[in-house]
């Protein structure tokens, strides 16, 4: 049975049929998840796309983080379900407290649109299972607040767990310690600037996305079998 | 309710109907139309409805003898988008328009809100927008204001283009001083639509409803058409601007990305009779236009308008250029479910006006009323605010330096003792600009911006599935329309179709925005005359309808005109889009072949190529005269008909027998061969370059192909009937042109990429980290 994949979108998300497509594309059932839902029920793996949820009023985030669904997000992600946060998904998960960090304005003060070659840190994420570490991704950014920060302590602890997953091979933006993305405790849990779902296909210029998708949708289906 | 105007502040003495923009002649013209004087409310209403902006009173006798139709071409000019059928059961929506004036005063505003008003033409049409360009004018760059203009408007359209989900994916920088005081920002927007949903502005149906949509409605570019954007700046007359601010609207990205939602959805349940989006002159040109349309009336009850603001008397209600609002028009049984659909989007959804009847052979009225059984505040015929403006045949003059400019051609100039510096100095990456708009969403951007065309899958959500693939680009040359404003524009269209053909599409359509100086000037009236009948000899010769434009008038400051700057969109349509086109690269070890369409140049005498309006004259001998090269569109369209063929079959999955391809513009042959070098970081080795003329020339329909199937590509172009000529190699990490260049991959890279951030980047805050 192909991976059922729940695609939250807030109003101001706008990667939501691009995340919906690349999943498809790639073998799994992917499916629209309205942010007023207070059920995250039936899926096995959720992601939440970028754009500008609720219009990034405040910094990007700080609404989001408010509506009904992220409760039920929330639940889902501490009963070990696979959760991934892409660009302002990774921003809402950061002001959810769902990860660790936050997302600052880039270095330069600019948007920043381009592909870039990203590190695999570790395998061990639903995003990043069965993944060489060091394989370099070419993949694009797409943000403005991309800049990864933390204090010492977490930084410390991201390292020491090897909870950086994913890092920039030149960093575009400024983030502490070339951060890309990172992942929770239990790893189930992922965070990341770049866009994989923009790199699913040869036309547009690099399938490099699609690795970490299908590792994700692989990660799913465990889960849903544990 | 207080239907009365009040007095712009601007004027102190004059008269009412000239503080908002009417002339003398013009106010006499309505009260014969009405029978009666106009009250304040009225003469604001034809104030915005008959501005230049709105009316095109000066250039429309003009525009008319534009070429509008080919069979696929669904809308033509006159509604809010051009709309060609696309095959496969998929339409396509195009328009262009400028928001030039309100950037001069409010670079981030004024441009973002340019972005936000394009976005709402094309959904108005039933089509989902799936790709911004921006062509832009600045003076130079050397100088801190013009910094100040240039990332104010880039910073306005990536963060509202961005933000509102429609990736931008082209457009054009160009650096000249006749734009210091008046930069312009022009927006072409592209939207993809299922045949089926395509809907039109118009009112029908006695008794329908006109909801209003989106935003509460402000004090906001109040004037914006009238006293902004059909009049001139003052010059170097900071205060005078500094007036004009509150006339430029401001723009929430948040608010018309739940708006276009609602819209489409509200399309997609056939929920509305029809759509309208308020723009320029807001409510009464929404009313009007979407009445007149119908062939009926309208009445707006303005109390039931949401107002940001206390205090707003009706004029400012009806001509409040507010942003994200649209007006629908819906049956009253529908009308609840209209209200669930924004509800979900939590858009605001307001009924202010009811469809009136027109009995016959009477034009609707359109009544602004206190509250529908209140007072009627104002009283006047649809048609006549949206039709009726009057027509000017304003005088044209050629101007009397034209003859001797011509004359003052650069052939003579001497010649350059070593072309690398000047052609180093010529390369522009302008990457600095495009890396700040999101170019990839809804990912369908196959070629991004920087290259010939901007390429696109032919792909949205709920549209049929389809192979197709389609090609856009935006060109100018105001330096040529300057000289020769005829023979400008139609090397400008020749151009922009040769960009498309690139990427191997057909060229199917144009549309244009015509940015001039004031139309008071009859030198100015010549030149859009004579632009207008460029482009229709170009769009005639190539068999290319126009199907959309918009002319922005009164590029002016301190009395001195813009060069006329005539912007050409041409959209292209690949039949079949399974790899990607080669682009602006070159591969190692290959042939680089020259195709010419051009007019072959007399031998006896024998004749230089041409070298006037050219980049390398202008921008490194500081010379703006002499002659045109000519174009030959006959020739022009042989060698499309053969680049669309030759790219076309690859991109199909097809043979390919091109590596890479440019076309030869801006720079000539000296600069093509750069950046063919520089994208691919792949060097070249030319000979047989005779001298400056020919590297520099910029004589049109001509293409640089890269190829390794050297005999198939010259046979294929043999049989086309275009000339052709094997240039030399690729290889190396120099770039050499026999006699005349002989730089390095390197050097050359680096002055291309570091142009734009050494200029714009200089004072940029500082880096933290």
């Amino acid at each position: 049975m192909p991976s059922r994949v729940g695609v939250v979108m807030f109003p101001g998300t706008n990667c939501e049929h691009d995340v919906v497509q690349a999943v498809n594309g790639l073998g799994g059932t992917a499916e629209l998840v309205w942010h007023g839902n207070s059920s995250v029920s039936g899926y096995d793996a959720l992601i939440l796309p970028g754009g500008f949820a609720h219009g990034d009023y405040l910094r990007p985030g700080a609404i989001a983080r408010f509506s009904p669904v992220m409760e039920a997000v929330g639940r889902f992600a501490a009963e070990g379900g696979p959760v991934v946060g892409i660009c302002n998904g990774f921003q809402v998960l950061t002001e959810a407290g769902l990860l660790p960090g936050a997302l600052q304005k880039n270095r330069g003060l600019r948007f920043l649109c381009a592909t870039v070659d990203i590190r695999v840190e570790t395998d061990r994420s639903v995003l990043t299972s069965g993944i060489a570490p060091g394989t370099v991704l070419s993949i694009p950014i797409n943000h403005f607040e991309g800049n990864y920060t933390c204090d010492a302590e977490t930084l410390a602890r991201l390292r020491g767990d090897e909870r950086v997953i994913l890092r920039y091979v030149d960093n575009p933006n400024g983030s502490i310690d070339g951060i890309a993305g990172v992942c929770n405790e239990e790893r189930n849990v992922v965070g990341l600037m770049p866009h994989p779902e923009r790199a699913s296909d040869a036309l547009t210029g690099s399938v490099d996305g699609a690795v970490l998708l299908r590792s994700l949708l692989a990660s799913a289906l465990t889960s849903a079998n544990a | 309710m207080e239907a009365g105007a009040q007095n712009s502040g601007s004027g102190g003495e004059q008269p009412l109907h000239r503080a908002l923009g009417l002339t003398d002649g013009e106010r006499d013209e309505v009260e014969a139309l009405l029978g009666r004087p106009p009250n304040h409310l009225e003469l604001a209403l034809f104030a915005v409805m008959w501005s230049e902006h709105c009316s095109y009173k000066s250039s429309r006798v003009h525009l008319k003898r534009l070429p509008t139709v080919a069979p696929y071409v669904l809308v033509g000019p006159g509604e809010n988008a051009g709309v060609i059928d696309a095959g496969d059961g998929i339409a396509v929506a195009i328009r262009i328009e400028s928001h030039n004036h309100p950037s001069a005063i409010e670079p981030y505003q004024g441009a973002a809100t340019g972005v936000g008003g394009i976005l709402r033409d094309i959904f108005t049409m039933g089509a989902r927008p799936i790709a911004v360009m921006d062509p832009l004018f600045f003076g130079d760059p050397a100088e801190a204001r013009q910094r100040w203009l240039i990332e104010g408007v880039v910073a306005g359209i990536s963060g509202y283009g961005n933000s509102v989900g429609v990736p931008t994916v082209g457009g054009e920088l160009t650096f000249d001083p006749c734009y210091a005081q008046n930069p312009l920002v022009n927006v072409l927007c592209m939207g993809v639509l299922p045949v089926e949903r395509l809907v039109l502005g118009q009112a029908s149906g006695v008794g329908n409803l006109a909801v209003l949509l989106g935003s509460s409605t402000g004090r906001d570019g109040i004037g914006g058409v009238s006293v902004l954007a059909s009049a001139g700046f003052g010059g170097e007359d900071d205060a005078a601007s500094e007036s004009k601010r509150p006339s430029v609207q401001v723009g929430d990205p948040f608010e018309e990305k739940r708006l276009i939602e609602a819209c489409l959805e509200l399309l997609d349940a056939k929920l509305v009779v029809g759509i309208q989006d308020l723009g320029g002159a807001g409510l009464v040109c929404a009313t009007s236009e979407t009445a007149a349309r119908g062939g009926v009336g309208m009445d707006v009850d303005v109390s039931a308008v949401p107002r940001r603001e206390d205090g707003m008397v009706a004029y400012e209600v009806m001509t409040s250029e507010s942003q994200e609002r649209m007006l629908a028009i819906v049956t009253p049984r529908d009308l609840p479910r209209v209200q669930e659909v924004c509800e979900r989007w939590e858009v605001r959804a307001s009924v202010v006006g009811r469809v009136t009847d027109a009995p016959d052979g009477v034009p609707g009225r359109l009544r602004i009323l206190d509250g529908f059984d209140g007072e009627v505040l104002g009283d006047v015929p649809a048609v006549a605010l949206s039709e009726d403006a009057p027509l000017y045949h304003r005088p044209l003059a050629r101007p009397a330096n034209q003859d001797a400019r011509l004359a003052d051609d650069p052939g003579a100039l001497p010649a350059p003792a070593d072309c690398g510096p000047d052609v180093l100095a010529l390369l522009t990456d302008p990457a600095w600009v495009y890396r700040q708009y999101d170019h990839q969403l809804f990912l369908n951007t196959v070629e991004a911006p920087g290259g010939d065309a901007a390429v696109l899958r032919l792909a949205a959500p709920g549209l049929p599935p389809s192979e197709r693939g389609l090609a856009l680009s935006t060109d100018s040359n105001p330096g040529w329309c300057s000289l020769d404003p005829r023979q400008g524009t139609a090397a400008t269209v020749a151009e922009a179709a040769l960009n498309v053909a690139c990427s191997g599409a057909r060229p199917m359509a144009v549309v244009n925005c015509l940015n001039f100086g004031n139309p008071e000037h009859a030198e100015v009236m010549w030149q859009l005359s004579e632009a207008v009948d460029g482009m229709s000899e170009a769009c005639l010769g190539l068999s290319l309808p126009v199907i959309g434009g918009n002319v922005s008038l009164y590029n002016e400051s301190a009395g001195i005109d813009i060069d006329p700057t005539v912007v050409i969109g041409v959209l292209g349509l690949i039949e079949r889009l399974a790899v990607r086109p080669p682009g602006v690269t070159l591969v190692p070890d290959a042939a680089l072949v020259l195709f010419d369409g051009g007019p072959e140049l007399s031998s006896d005498p024998p004749t230089p190529p041409p070298l006037g309006g050219s980049r390398w004259a202008k921008e490194i001998r500081g010379h703006r005269n002499g002659t045109l090269p000519r174009l030959d569109l006959a020739g022009h369209a042989r060698l499309l008909s053969l680049v669309t063929a030759l790219i076309g079959e690859g991109v199909s999955g097809g043979p390919a027998l091109v590596a890479g391809i440019h076309d030869v513009s801006g720079g000539g042959l000296g600069v093509a061969l750069a950046e063919l070098s520089v994208r691919s970081g792949v060097g070249i080795s030319v000979a047989g370059i005779g001298d400056h003329h020919e590297l520099f020339t910029e004589s049109p329909s001509r293409v640089l192909v890269c190829t390794t199937q050297v005999a198939g590509l010259v046979s294929r172009a043999a049989d086309a009937g275009v000339r052709f000529r094997v240039l030399g190699t690729t290889g190396g990490d120099r770039i050499t042109v026999e006699g005349l260049v002989d730089v390095s991959v390197d050097e050359a890279t680096t002055a291309w990429r570091d142009r734009l951030p050494a200029l714009l980047d200089e004072f940029a805050p500082a880096v933290s980290n």
